[in-house]
């Protein structure tokens, strides 16, 4: 770039005296397309970033109100006429729905709300279907409460925390068939009153997944309950097969054809798409072996195989990663190879595999298709397991699978609680993956 | 004898298995454990080892094969009437199956006595409703030919968990005795111990290869029986998807085939970019404070589940789309799952997997010839243009095409985001639908297995193994390539 030592230059020969100082064209475009070039890089990092957040935002925002549920707190007068004393079981739900409507419906008159309503039928929309079952359960347990008149804390039905969510309004609400305008009033002064609240949703993590028609009562507990019970088989077989697997490769195969048609098998599984895991699952769990259909044992195996490969490329690393001279001081002082990898090498190891072992367990944790295709979809978890085996041999759903089964669902109502569902998963997968780096950080060795 | 009490007899025995070879070999070397060829302990595992190992390989074998050897039996015997109810024997089998569960039921709710079972005839007794008294529906009424399978089946079920029992009980004592005997002092057991370790390292390297060979005779399998059932040429050449559980259904693959590569398309136009200047960006300008908050936040990206992108698309994503280019809008769109949507949402979940393997791949070009070129006059970004990228291409190609699989395979997006009809068209705003999202919708609905309409998906699944393996052994080959160039 040294013009002035060019005469024959065009930018020298056009303006005879010029400094270096002053930039020329060609470098000015230079570093235009420079600067440009780097703006590209920052706006790819922040359209990055700003996707992130837009993603985390939209959950949050979306699925907060799924912690909260609208319950309607009225005193039921347990009618000793129509409610048996000496057999409490006698009476199903349909002798306690009116009770509870007549409850609503006096507090409904006191409000002013007498002219609008003409009887407790009217009440319907405000109550969850599931509220005569709750009350049934109570009376069942204390039948004495028989004949008194007893404070209690029912769900509302699904449009009335929908108004209370501003899911529903007015508008809306004019062209339900399942609502009328009149009823949100009627909301509106029971929660000046105090008689309709929001309180902390504790059943959505603990509860049990409703029908269709019952978004107010359905809850992740179930299928909590089923990806932990996948995650103790993944767990059980996945660390022992990977940790064996990379042990063998690393410190005992021969380089042979064989080795290599391992190594050949373990990096191409881990790119199979999940989903042709879940068609393996089928066909050789399910239709070969006749295990039993949605049952978490066989979400399980198919996930414990989906993870095998990310355990054992992270176990490998961190085998490598201790350095050889421990190898060769424990053979020197006797100890046999396979005590020199059990005793010195494989503890030191620990804490590597152990962080792979989580983040492969967190990566299983969220995954979702391959459990479409053994039955973990469609099937409604309404029950807790009642032991250990039925943990494991009973069907279930798993927490990927219920928030996708209430996705598909009809009801807006559900929408609210996919996204419940999805930030508990992903409290579980940060925490997952936070113990790990902790891990990483607390025991991590640089030799 | 329950499956988890043989289990818990033999792990049992081997842990007194264990006691007693050490025990026994050290009181062969009258308690001095330095005339003892290995330490104790290793006369102790060994005991355990003969003892568990044999009996459990024995007890999963068996409990794998039983139910196929029953049945294969059973099978044959039950031709003639699948013949005359004109149904395919598996049907025929499974209510077999269905029957002999629901006695075993009855029994243990004691509806029914054991040998009233194994003589019930169904001349005399409607088995259907004496089952459902047990609380197991059948579907219709169960005839002799069904019933005397489901008793012949109950039998040699019986008469299998028998022999098994004694069998594996008869494994353990076995190796327990002999194991035992070999305990003496001269006995080179930590050789012993170390050869058994080795073999069951091996096992496990193993069950990587059988996994492997499980996906493809479970594809190749169902594949046959489809193309058996259903003309190949039909599958691979018509554009027409329509399946129609009453039969005469169309199953071509081209429809699906085009939604996979226009989704995977838009994913990668959106991904390729952001995520390579990312990367560009990231190794080469960014200082070390801000490459190491970027980084992870990206990677984040990476990290979340794809039932939440799906959920994103579905819920966010579309209806946000539908608002710009709907009714509203442009009036280009008329849902909120089309192919855009999922596309963009897949284009985000790949950022990460592009940005980190080129990061990796830029960081892999030697600093010398950075150097050489600054050394020249060049900028940065000129560096970056006509030194680090050309130098890196093949690596990057490799990482779009890895990219490319993970999109091709990737399931929950498209079917919470794509739509579910499948048809042949340029315009990215109408929902199209994809192999993965049809092998979900072929395989959960409550089809027979046998159908042609179920046994589609294995033939989908099979293609689509076949296509993300080519892509992947064809970019681990070139990123392979082009690392050997630098080292």
């Amino acid at each position: 770039m040294s013009d002035a030592a060019n005469p024959a230059s065009p930018a020298a020969s056009n303006n005879g005296a010029r400094s270096i100082h002053t930039v020329d064209a060609r470098t000015k475009k230079r570093n235009a397309s420079e600067k440009r070039f780097k703006y590209y890089g920052i706006a790819a990092i922040a359209t990055g970033v700003f996707f992130l957040v837009v993603l985390l935002g939209s959950i949050l925002w979306n699925g907060v109100s799924a912690f909260q549920q609208t319950y309607l707190e009225v005193p039921v007068y347990l009618d000793p006429e129509r409610l048996d004393r000496e057999n409490p079981s006698s009476a199903t739900t349909f002798t306690y729905n009116p009770l509870i409507a007549e409850a609503v419906w006096e507090r409904a008159q006191e409000l002013g709300f007498g002219d609008e309503f003409e009887d407790e039928g009217g009440m319907s929309p405000l109550i969850s279907a599931s509220a005569a079952a709750i009350i049934r359960d109570r009376v069942i347990a204390n039948p004495d409460l028989i004949g008194e008149t007893i404070d209690v804390r029912i769900l509302a039905g699904s449009r009335v925390d929908g108004y209370l969510k501003g899911r529903v309004d007015r508008d809306s609400a004019s062209r339900d068939r399942n609502i009328d305008v009149a009823h949100l009033e009627l909301v509106d002064a029971m929660q000046e009153n105090g008689s309709i609240r929001k309180v902390f949703n504790w059943d959505f993590i603990t509860g049990t997944d409703a029908s269709e028609s019952r978004a107010e009562q359905a809850g992740i507990g179930v299928a909590m309950l089923g990806s932990f019970f996948m995650m103790l088989v993944v767990l059980g077989l996945s660390l022992p097969i990977g940790v064996a697997t990379s042990i063998y490769l690393e410190e005992f195969a021969p380089k042979n054809k064989f080795t290599d048609l391992i190594e050949v098998n373990i990096s191409n599984l881990a790119a199979v798409p999940s989903i042709v895991f879940g068609i393996l699952g089928l066909a050789v769990f399910i239709q070969f072996m006749h295990l039993p259909q949605s049952a978490p044992l066989v979400g399980g195996l198919v996930l414990t195989l989906m993870t095998l490969p990310t355990i054992i490329i992270s176990t490998r690393a961190s085998l490598q990663s201790v350095p050889p001279s421990i190898r060769a001081a424990a053979l020197g002082v006797g100890a046999s190879k396979m005590q020199s990898v059990f005793h010195h090498v494989l503890p030191l190891a620990l804490p590597g595999i152990l962080t792979g072992t989580i983040i492969g367990l967190a990566q299983a944790l969220g995954e979702t298709a391959p459990l479409l295709l053994i039955g973990m979809v469609g099937y409604i978890a309404t029950n807790y397991p009642d032991g250990i085996a039925s943990g494991f041999l009973d069907p279930n759903s798993a927490m990927p699978a219920q928030i996708y089964e209430w996705a598909k669902r009809a009801d807006p109502a559900y929408y609210e609680r996919a996204w419940g569902g999805i930030i508990i998963l992903l409290v579980f997968l940060f925490a997952m993956n936070a113990i790990a780096i902790l891990l990483r950080r607390r025991f991590e060795r640089r030799w | 004898m329950p499956t988890s009490w043989l289990v818990l007899i033999v792990l049992a025995l081997a842990a007194v298995g264990y006691v007693l070879g050490r025990q026994r070999a050290l009181s062969g070397a009258g308690g001095d454990n330095r005339k003892l060829h290995s330490l104790p302990s290793y006369y102790g595992s060994n005991v355990a080892m003969k003892v568990a190992v044999p009996a459990l390989i024995a007890l999963a074998a068996w409990l794998i094969l039983q139910p196929l050897a029953v049945e294969t039996t059973i099978r044959a015997d039950l031709a003639e009437e699948a013949e005359r109810s004109e149904r395919p024997i598996s049907l025929v089998m499974s209510d077999v199956r269905r029957v002999a569960n629901g006695l075993d039921t009855a029994i243990e709710r004691g509806v029914i006595t054991r040998e009233r079972a194994a003589n019930m005839r169904t001349e005399f007794t409607d088995v259907r409703e004496r089952l459902a008294e047990a609380g197991v529906a059948l579907g219709s009424a169960v005839n002799s030919n069904v019933l005397e399978a489901a008793q012949r089946y109950r039998g040699f079920s019986a008469i299998g968990d028998i022999a098994r029992t004694s069998f594996v009980l008869l494994l353990a004592v076995g190796g327990f005795l002999y194991a035992l005997r070999e305990s003496t002092p001269d006995f080179r057991a930590r050789n012993t111990v170390e050869t058994g370790v080795r073999y069951l390292l091996i096992t496990a390297a193993c069950i990587a290869i059988l996994t492997t060979i499980g996906i493809i005779l479970s594809l190749v399998f169902n594949t046959i029986e489809f193309f058996r059932v259903y003309p190949a040429t039909e599958f691979f050449f018509s554009t027409t998807w329509s399946p129609s559980f009453g039969g005469g259904s169309e199953l071509g693959i081209l429809p699906l085939l085009w939604g996979t590569f226009y989704i995977s398309l838009i994913a990668l136009l959106v991904a390729v970019p952001i995520g390579l200047f990312a990367a560009v960006y990231l190794s080469e300008y960014a200082s070390k404070k801000v490459r190491g908050v970027a980084k992870p936040a990206i990677e984040i990206l990476a990290g979340i589940p794809t039932i939440v992108y799906g959920l994103f698309a579905l819920l966010t994503v579309g209806p946000l789309l539908l608002s710009v280019f709907g009714d509203g809008g442009l009036g280009w769109m008329r849902a909120g799952t089309a192919v855009m949507t999922a596309g963009l949402v897949m284009g985000i979940m790949l950022i990460p997997f592009v940005s980190s393997l080129s990061d990796d791949i830029i960081n892999a070009v030697p600093q010398s010839m950075r150097d050489g070129s600054y050394g020249l006059g060049a900028t940065k970004s000129e560096t970056i243009k006509q030194v680090i990228l050309p130098a890196a291409l093949p690596g990057i190609v490799g990482a779009i095409l890895l990219a490319a699989s993970r999109a091709i395979g990737e399931t929950m997006i498209v079917v919470l985001g794509a739509g579910a009809a499948a048809r042949i068209s340029g315009n990215p705003f109408e929902a199209m639908t994809t192999v993965t999202a049809k092998i979900v919708s072929q395989l959960t609905g409550d089809a027979d297995f046998q159908s042609p309409e179920a046994l589609v998906a294995f033939a989908l699944g099979m293609t689509l193994f076949v296509i993300t393996l080519g892509l992947n052994v064809f970019a681990l080959y070139i990123v392979r390539k082009y690392r050997e160039q630098y080292e």
